[in-house]
């Protein structure tokens, strides 16, 4: 505070060589909101044992993984910036084809770098589409991003020649990942390169939500307009996380193709815009496990109600879906909220959000 | 010397009602100007004008001298122009220190970081600290915004401004609604504003007006009425039957 001409008896003794007690407090309170949780740890050492202890469902646990994946990046545009979309699927069929096409053409065969372009085409299309978001209510949003993947879906069923229209594109071969790992009937591999990519990606998402970039978002999501007045220019900051998203759905769609050896028009559907959202709803916006949580309980609800009810599983899906929108605050991940304080107490001194209270 | 804020002939219609017609003025470098008027006098409308919030209708807007009708909100304050909210517009979900971090990490052009973690810059944590201190949130710093007592959300309100170091600090009602108790803190975080920033006041308690300002412009049906020192403004009779004989929906006499 050098530049103020009279500052108050209070502040003249703050400024000594040494950092005053407040100083260190708030920037162990600071540092609390990034530090990993006994929960986090063992949400992940859980998924990483899955490997071993159910490998017999890695077939399924891929699904899941991807569909985690899918309403992640989700989660960082609707939970962080506030951006309703029912159109999100068109960014996965863009990563999905994209993966389809290198592969079957073997224009790159290796597929870590095949989903790495996969990635980049699918922040391209979301760059270029970002500014149709910019403005707008939640209402013009959603019709906007709807109209965009509807768009993109029908040109893809009329470049037939491209993509294999409504049959899908066929012949897809993989290539082993890295040139090591040959993905397998069962699909060990597949998983296994599923949640290493997933995670490598989590990881990235929790930096970028967790930094001074991430909480601006957080400002423009709660609060556009005093955002504006502390000089936040909402503008470029809504294209960047929104071309960012674009990117870990278009990887979330080429795992998807790779894993699968094929992509069809389903991967760009209205349906699928609707289950990431349902899915993302389910285990909660703005906390990045919420995607995750809720593709684990939206497949197996799918998987065990479609056996307990096969004519009726869409609707005890609705049912839980309205559950949930209706119980509002009380979601998934709210609900786990006493494991997490009981885990939170393991640590000696956590500040977060709760720092200030005594 | 250049005024610090100017403006020239401002307008503002809303359709065919005149929120602001003709106002032309001038906020000198440091100085302590309270802008009052009656309810609907436009004074909201004015302070929408000056921080980009609405656009005028016509006229012109002047900062240190430089035009600045057309800049976007967020580019006036990199100028030096911040504001308070009549109506408390804050992060619910963040706590102060998340906040002050937040326009003092904007100020510095370092928002934008992804990969950095907050509070990984001494310089931005020690002017949190000194926020805190100044406007008395130092205890309540890791408490949700939303559930902050009413006195302390109006304090960081003003502390937020002013964590944007502007030249020009607009304060729309900052004690609004806050319960005599709390009143005091607020004034005194007012009256101890460092003198290099020029202050705009809105207010309607006249005793928070006459002891504050050094320059009083009062506004009616959008336009400027009177506007001088305090004791011209307070002898001015025309003023007096605006504020004593004052009809219900602000009309001049």
């Amino acid at each position: 505070m050098k530049t103020d001409a009279t500052p108050p008896a209070a502040m003249s003794e703050s400024a000594p060589i040494l950092p005053a007690p407040l100083d260190t407090a708030i920037a162990a309170q600071l540092a609390a909101r990034g530090r990993w949780s006994p929960f986090e740890i063992l949400f992940w050492l859980g998924a990483v044992s899955t490997i071993w202890l159910l490998p017999d469902h890695h077939l399924i646990l891929t699904e899941i993984v991807i569909w985690g994946l899918f309403a992640l990046s989700l989660d960082l545009i609707l939970g962080y910036a506030g951006i309703v979309s029912l159109g999100h699927a068109a960014f996965f069929g863009v990563g999905a084809y994209t993966a389809g096409l290198l592969a079957r053409h073997a224009l790159i065969g290796e597929p870590v770098v095949a989903l790495l372009v996969a990635g980049l085409a699918g922040g391209a299309f979301g760059f270029l589409t970002s500014f149709l978001v910019l403005r707008g209510t939640d209402l013009t949003r959603l019709m906007v991003t709807l109209g965009v993947a509807l768009l993109l879906r029908e040109v893809a069923n009329r470049m037939a020649w491209l993509t294999g229209g409504a049959d899908g594109l066929q012949g897809i071969t993989m290539q082993p990942v890295l040139g090591l790992f040959r993905f397998d009937l069962y699909g060990h591999t597949a998983y296994v390169y599923s949640l290493v990519v997933l995670f490598v990606l989590f990881l990235l998402a929790r930096r970028i939500v967790g930094s001074p970039f991430g909480l601006s978002l957080l400002a423009i999501k709660g609060n556009p307009l005093r955002a504006g007045a502390i000089g936040i220019g909402a503008g470029p900051r809504i294209v960047a996380v929104y071309t960012l998203a674009a990117v870990y759905a278009a990887i979330a769609g080429a795992l998807l193709t790779q894993t699968t050896a094929f992509t069809s028009l389903e991967s760009l559907s209205f349906d699928r815009s609707a289950d990431v959202l349902l899915v993302l709803i389910i285990g909660g916006t703005g906390h990045l496990y919420g995607g995750l949580i809720g593709a684990v309980v939206f497949r197996f609800a799918q998987d065990w109600l479609s056996a307990a009810t096969p004519q009726y599983w869409q609707f005890w899906i609705g049912l839980i879906l309205v559950v949930i929108v209706l119980v509002g605050r009380d979601r998934i991940g709210g609900w786990l909220a006493p494991l997490r304080r009981a885990g939170d107490r393991l640590v000696p001194w956590r500040g977060g959000r709760d720092g200030g209270r005594p | 010397m250049i005024p610090v804020l100017e403006t020239r002939n401002l307008e503002k219609h809303f359709g065919g009602i005149v929120a602001s017609s003709q106002v032309s003025l001038s906020v000198a470098r440091g100085a302590r100007h309270a802008l009052i008027g009656p309810n609907g006098a436009g004074k909201t409308t004015l302070v929408n004008m000056l921080t980009g919030v609405l656009a005028p209708s016509s006229g012109e807007i002047r900062l240190d001298g430089e035009d600045i009708t057309r800049l976007p909100p967020h580019r006036r304050v990199r100028r030096g122009i911040a504001r308070t909210f009549q109506i408390n517009q804050l992060f619910a979900d963040l706590n102060p220190v998340e906040a002050l971090g937040l326009a003092i990490s904007e100020r510095l052009g370092t928002g934008t970081h992804w990969w950095r973690r907050p509070g990984s810059r001494p310089e931005v944590v020690a002017e949190i600290a000194a926020l805190l201190d100044r406007f008395g949130l130092a205890d309540v710093r890791g408490v949700r915004t939303a559930a902050l007592p009413y006195g302390k959300q109006r304090l960081l309100e003003i502390a937020l401004a002013f964590a944007c170091r502007p030249r020009v600090l607009l304060l729309d009602e900052p004690a609004a609604g806050v319960p005599e108790a709390e009143r005091h803190e607020i004034l005194a975080a007012v009256a101890g504003l460092p003198a290099d920033v020029a202050v705009l006041l809105i207010e309607h308690d006249m005793d928070i007006v006459f002891t504050f300002a050094d320059r009083i412009t009062v506004l009616v049906n959008g336009q400027i009425f009177v506007d001088g020192p305090p004791d011209a403004v307070a002898r001015d009779p025309r003023v007096k039957a605006v504020y004593l004989g004052e009809s219900r929906d602000g009309r001049a006499p």
